[in-house]
C-alpha cells in the first residue's frame, strides 16, 4: 500500500424521504488497499457505495479521483473512471456463459458487427489468470455455483478496467470455504495495485483482509482506523455505539417434552433425488437444537417438509402433541410452528407490502385483522406499530413499503412476525444471514429467552460458530442423514469432521 | 438498495411502476400516444388539430362545455351516451384484466367471458318471456356473470393442476367462445331467430320487459342505460375487494410474490382460480349489461368482430390496474372509438374509414408505450435528476 489517494468522497450526504442515508460522510481509499466499510444494517454502507458507482447522486458533496474532482450522471461514467462494483445480489444473465456476461456491454467485435466469441474466451482466460480467478469461460452461469458466479462477477468489472473495486458483502452468499478463496483473489488483486472496498458484517473477515476500516453510524463516520490495533470489540462498540456481547450469554436449558418429532423421515427434492435420508429427533421444550452441516446436505428439504412446503415421502412428523400428515403450510403454521426462512427478501416477506402488510402475513384471515372475509387495516396497523417498536426495527414505519428497509431490519420484521404468533416450535433457518453484530445479538437474545418461554427451537445455520453458541444439542446432517449428535460441549474440529463426512457417531 | 427493487413478478413490477410515476405515468403514456397518433394523421395529409378536435365532437364530450347549445348540444349528447355505453363495457371488461394482473395473472380472455355472459344474458331473456321483469333481468344478469366465472375460472383451474400458462389457455378460450357463439346464433342454431323464416344468422331478440332502465336519451337510440351505473359500482367493489378483504389480500400477495405467499400459508394454486373467476364474473357482467342495454339481439358478426374484451387490456395497463384510473381510460377509449367512428367523425375533416385505425393505432402505442414504462420512468427521473443538479 502506497500513501496515494486514489479517491476522496468528500461531505457526501444522501436523503431518503423520511431518512438521512448518509450525512456528510468523508472517505478516502489509497491506491493498493483494502478499505473495509462496516456499519449496522441501514447505516448507509451500500448507498454510499451506490453514490460512488453513479447509481445515486448525492444530495451534497463531492468525489475526488486522483484528486481531480469527477461527476457521475449514471454507473457508465463511473465504470468509465474505472470503478466496478459487485453488488451483494449481482446480476448476471443465466443462459449465457461466464465469458458473454463478462464481455457484456463492451464485446469485442469482429467484422465490425459480429460479436468475436473467441477474442472474448481469450481476453477472460488472461484475465483469470492473471489474478487467479478459475472460471471456465464456456460454462453458463446457470451451471456453476454462487461462489464462481461472484468470481464471474468480479472479472466483469475487472474487464471494464476497474482500479477501484467495490465488494458488497461478498462472503454473507459464501460457504468459509468459497470465502478463503475469495480472500486470496483480493490478496492478489491488492498485490497488482487496485483498491479494494469491502463491506461485510463479519468482523474476524474485516480484521484479516482489511487495511483500514471506516465504520458509519446511522448515516454518519465514526471514524475511520487501521487495522493494527482494532479489536472485534472495539470495531463493534463503535459500530453499535455501546459495548455488544459477540458470545451468547446463556444459561443451561431446563428441557420439557418434545414439541417437535421427527420420525424416520425421507424427501426428495425437485429433481427426485433423495435428499433427507431417514431422519430422526426430537426437539423439547425449552431446548435449542441446532443443525450443522455444509450447504446442500439436506437442510433446506428437511425444514420445507417440517414446514409443510415439501410432499413428505415417508415418516412422521410431531408437533406439539398431534401427528401431522401431509399437512399444508397453513394448517403447520395453525398447529403451532413458527418459520424463519432462509431467504427473507424471496420467502420472508412481500417486499412490496407494506411492514403492517409483512407482519399480518400469516394472520391477516382472523381477529383482529379480519372478521367474515373483511380486512380491518387500521388493525394491522396498530398492531404493527407496537411489533415494531418492541423488535426495534429502524428505517420505517406501518406503511412503509418492506423494500425500503435494510436487510437487518427486514429480518426484525420476519422474526417478529414469527415470535409474535406464540408459536410451540420456532425454526430458525439462517437467521443471522446478512446482519450487522448488533443485530445478531438482538437476535441470539431473543432465541434464548423464546427458549425460556418453554418454546421448542430448531436451529439451522451454516455459520458453525452460531451453532456452537446458541444450541443446547447438535445435529449434524451429513448427505441427508444425521451422523453426530452432540452436546453443547463439543469442539469446532469434531464437528467440523463430520460435517465432512470424515466421522460418524450417531446411527 | 438496487437489488431490492426487482420485483419477482410482472405484477410486482407493475406495481412499482405504478408508484414510481404515480398519476404522470399514465398520462404521459397517453399524452405521447396521442401525440403519435397525430404525426399518422398528418402523413395521411389531414391536420391533426382539427382532427382531434373533430374526435372530441364526435366522442360528445363536449357536452361536457355549458356554451354548446341548441342543436349542437342534443347531438353531442347522443354521442356521449354512445361513448358512455362503450366505457360501461370497457371498465367491466378492463376490471376483468386488471384483476388479473394485480394477482400476476395475464387475462387476455375477456373477449371469451365477455361473449360467454352475453349468451347466457340472450338466452335468458329471450326464453321465459311470460316471467316477471325484475326477475327475469336479475336471472339473465346473475347467469352471465357466473357463466363468465366459471369460463374465466377454467383457465385458472388449467394453471393450478397442470400449470397451463393463462395466457395460452385464454386465448383458446377465447376462440371457443367465438365459435360456439357463432354456432348458436348462426343458420339452424339453437338460439337462431325464427323471425324471416330462420334465414338470417341472427339471434331472437331478448324479451323488452328485460331491456335496462334507460335514464339518459331516447331508448330507441341507444340512450344510456343504468348499466352504467353497474360499471360504476363494480369499480367500487374492485377497490373494496382488493384492499378491504382477505381475499384481496391473498390475491395482492400472490401477485407480487408467489413464493412468500406460499411460505405464509396461503394457497397459491386457489388463489389463481378465485381470482380468475372474479375476473370471468365483470367480463360476464359486461356482455349481459350489453345485450340487455342496447343489443338486444346478437348475430353471427356482432360475436365474430367484437373487440371490447382487447381493448380491455389497453384499458387496464393504461388505467395501472387501478380503479380510478380504469375508469378514466376506460373513458379515453370509449371516446376514441365513439368519436373515430364513421357514424360520428366529421367526414369533410378526417377520412372515417382512416379514423377507425387511428384508435387501433393509439391503443397499441399505448400498450407498447406501457410496456416501455421504463423509458416514462427514465424521462420522469432524469427529469428530477436534472432538476437536483441545477
Ligand atoms: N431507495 C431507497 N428509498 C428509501 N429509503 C432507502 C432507499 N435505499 C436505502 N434507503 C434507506 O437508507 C438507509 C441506509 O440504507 P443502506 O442500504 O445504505 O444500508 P446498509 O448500511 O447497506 O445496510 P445493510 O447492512 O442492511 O445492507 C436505510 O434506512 C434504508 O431504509
Ligand atoms: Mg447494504
Amino acid at each position: 500500500m502506497t500513501d496515494e489517494l486514489v479517491l476522496e468522497m468528500r461531505g457526501i450526504t444522501k436523503k431518503f424521504p423520511g431518512i438521512v442515508a448518509n450525512d456528510d460522510v468523508s472517505l478516502d481509499v489509497r491506491k493498493g488497499e483494502v478499505h473495509a466499510l462496516l456499519g449496522e444494517n441501514g447505516a448507509g454502507k451500500s448507498t454510499l457505495m451506490n453514490i460512488l458507482y453513479g447509481l445515486y447522486k448525492p444530495d451534497e458533496g463531492q468525489l475526488l479521483l486522483q484528486g481531480k474532482p469527477a461527476v457521475f450522471g449514471s454507473a457508465k461514467d463511473a465504470i468509465q473512471a474505472g470503478i466496478g462494483m459487485v453488488h451483494q445480489h449481482f446480476m448476471l444473465i443465466p443462459v449465457m456463459t461466464v465469458a458473454e456476461n463478462i464481455v457484456l456491454g463492451n464485446e469485442p467485435v469482429r467484422d465490425g458487427v459480429l460479436l468475436d466469441e473467441r477474442g472474448a474466451e481469450e481476453r477472460v482466460r488472461e484475465l483469470s489468470k492473471q489474478y487467479g480467478l478459475a472460471v471456465d469461460p464456456t460454462a453458463l452461469i446457470a451451471d456453476i455455483t454462487v461462489g464462481q458466479q461472484q468470481r464471474v462477477a468480479i472479472l466483469k468489472a475487472l474487464y471494464r478496467g476497474a482500479e477501484i473495486l467495490i465488494l458488497d458483502e461478498p462472503t454473507a452468499v459464501l460457504t468459509p470455504q468459497e470465502a478463503t478463496e475469495l480472500f486470496g483473489i483480493v490478496r492478489s488483486l491488492r498485490a497488482d495495485g487496485k483498491s479494494i472496498i469491502f463491506i461485510s458484517h463479519k468482523l474476524n473477515e474485516v480484521l484479516e483482509i482489511a487495511d483500514r476500516i471506516t465504520v458509519l453510524r446511522r448515516g454518519k463516520k465514526v471514524a475511520t482506523v487501521s487495522r493494527e490495533g482494532a479489536t472485534e470489540e472495539s470495531l463493534a462498540r463503535a459500530m453499535v455505539g455501546r459495548d455488544v456481547l459477540l458470545r451468547v450469554d446463556k444459561p443451561p436449558a431446563e428441557a420439557g417434552e418434545p414439541l417437535l418429532q421427527v420420525d424416520d423421515l425421507h424427501v426428495f427434492d425437485d429433481r427426485g433425488i433423495e435428499k433427507v435420508r431417514g431422519v430422526s429427533f426430537a426437539v423439547r421444550a425449552g431446548e435449542i437444537v441446532g443443525i450443522a452441516g455444509v450447504d446442500g446436505n439436506g437442510q433446506s428439504e428437511l425444514i420445507d417438509a417440517i414446514a409443510g412446503l415439501r410432499k413428505i415421502e415417508s415418516g412422521t412428523i410431531e408437533l406439539a402433541g398431534r401427528t401431522l400428515e401431509h399437512a399444508t403450510a397453513r394448517e403447520m403454521l395453525d398447529a403451532g410452528l413458527g418459520h424463519i426462512p432462509e431467504d427473507r427478501q424471496v420467502r420472508g416477506l412481500v417486499l412490496e407490502f407494506t411492514i403492517a402488510e409483512n407482519i399480518a402475513l400469516h394472520d391477516y384471515a382472523e381477529p383482529p385483522d379480519a372478521k367474515w372475509g373483511w380486512l380491518f387495516p387500521k388493525k394491522l396497523v396498530e398492531r404493527a406499530r407496537t411489533l415494531i417498536r418492541e423488535f426495534d426495527v429502524r428505517g420505517g414505519g406501518p406503511l412503509s413499503r418492506a423494500g425500503t428497509l435494510s436487510g437487518g431490519n427486514q429480518q426484525k420484521v420476519v422474526v417478529a412476525r414469527e415470535i409474535a404468533r406464540d408459536p410451540r416450535v420456532l425454526i430458525a433457518a439462517q437467521p443471522t444471514r446478512g446482519l450487522d453484530v448488533g443485530a445478531i445479538e438482538f437476535l441470539h437474545r431473543r432465541l434464548v429467552d423464546e427458549r425460556a418461554e418453554g418454546r421448542a427451537i430448531l436451529l439451522v445455520s451454516l455459520e458453525l460458530d452460531e451453532i456452537l453458541s446458541l444450541s443446547d444439542r447438535i445435529l449434524v446432517l451429513y448427505e441427508g442423514e444425521l451422523v453426530g449428535e452432540h452436546g453443547a460441549d463439543v469442539s469446532e474440529e469434531e464437528i467440523g469432521l463430520e460435517m465432512l463426512g470424515g466421522r460418524r457417531t450417531a446411527a | 438498495m438496487a437489488e431490492q427493487d426487482d420485483a419477482p413478478t410482472v405484477a410486482g413490477r407493475l406495481a412499482l411502476a405504478q408508484r414510481a410515476g404515480g398519476a404522470a405515468g399514465p398520462v404521459l403514456t397517453a399524452v405521447f400516444a396521442l401525440l403519435l397518433g397525430g404525426f399518422v394523421v398528418l402523413a395521411t395529409g389531414a391536420n391533426p388539430l382539427s382532427t382531434y378536435r373533430a374526435i372530441f365532437d364526435g366522442s360528445g364530450l363536449n357536452w361536457l362545455f355549458p356554451w354548446v347549445s341548441g342543436s349542437a348540444r342534443s347531438f353531442a349528447a347522443t354521442n356521449l351516451q354512445q361513448t358512455l355505453l362503450l366505457t360501461t363495457a370497457l371498465v367491466l371488461c378492463g376490471l376483468a384484466v386488471s384483476v388479473g394482473f394485480r394477482c400476476g395473472l395475464f387475462n387476455i380472455g375477456g373477449q371469451g367471458q365477455y361473449i360467454v355472459g352475453s349468451i347466457f344474458a340472450l338466452w335468458i331473456g329471450s326464453s321465459f318471456v311470460t316471467m316477471n321483469g325484475p326477475l327475469h333481468v336479475v336471472l339473465a344478469i346473475a347467469a352471465a356473470t357466473l357463466t363468465g366465472a366459471a369460463y374465466a375460472g377454467i383457465a385458472g383451474l388449467l394453471k393450478a393442476i397442470t400449470g397451463a400458462h393463462e395466457v395460452i389457455s385464454t386465448i383458446m378460450l377465447n376462440w371457443i367462445a367465438v365459435w360456439v357463439g357463432s354456432w348458436l346464433v348462426g343458420q339452424g342454431g339453437a338460439l337462431q331467430s325464427h323471425a324471416n323464416g330462420a334465414s338470417v344468422p341472427i339471434s331472437s331478440a331478448v324479451a323488452p320487459a328485460t331491456h335496462l332502465h334507460v335514464f339518459w336519451g331516447n331508448p330507441v337510440l341507444q340512450g344510456l342505460d343504468v348499466g352504467f351505473f353497474f360499471a360504476l359500482a363494480a369499480l367500487v367493489v374492485y377497490a373494496v375487494l382488493l384492499n378491504r378483504t382477505t381475499l384481496g389480500f391473498e390475491l395482492r400477495a400472490v401477485g407480487f410474490n408467489p413464493e412468500a405467499a406460499r411460505y405464509a400459508g396461503i394457497a397459491v394454486a386457489r388463489t389463481y382460480v378465485k381470482t380468475m373467476a372474479i375476473a370471468g364474473a365483470f367480463a360476464g357482467l359486461a356482455g349481459a349489461i350489453d345485450v340487455l342495454g342496447w343489443e338486444f339481439q346478437l348475430g353471427v358478426t356482432d360475436i365474430q368482430t367484437s373487440q371490447i374484451g382487447f381493448i380491455a387490456i389497453a384499458v387496464a395497463v393504461l388505467g395501472r390496474n387501478r380503479a380510478l384510473g380504469v375508469f378514466f381510460s376506460a373513458l379515453l377509449f370509449g371516446a376514441l372509438l365513439t368519436g373515430t367512428s364513421t357514424r360520428n367523425l366529421d367526414a369533410t375533416v378526417f377520412r372515417p374509414d382512416l379514423a377507425g385505425n387511428l384508435t387501433l393505432i393509439i391503443q397499441g402505442l399505448v400498450v407498447l408505450f406501457v410496456g416501455a414504462d421504463v423509458l416514462m420512468l427514465w424521462l420522469w427521473n432524469r427529469r428530477r435528476r436534472l432538476r437536483v443538479a441545477t
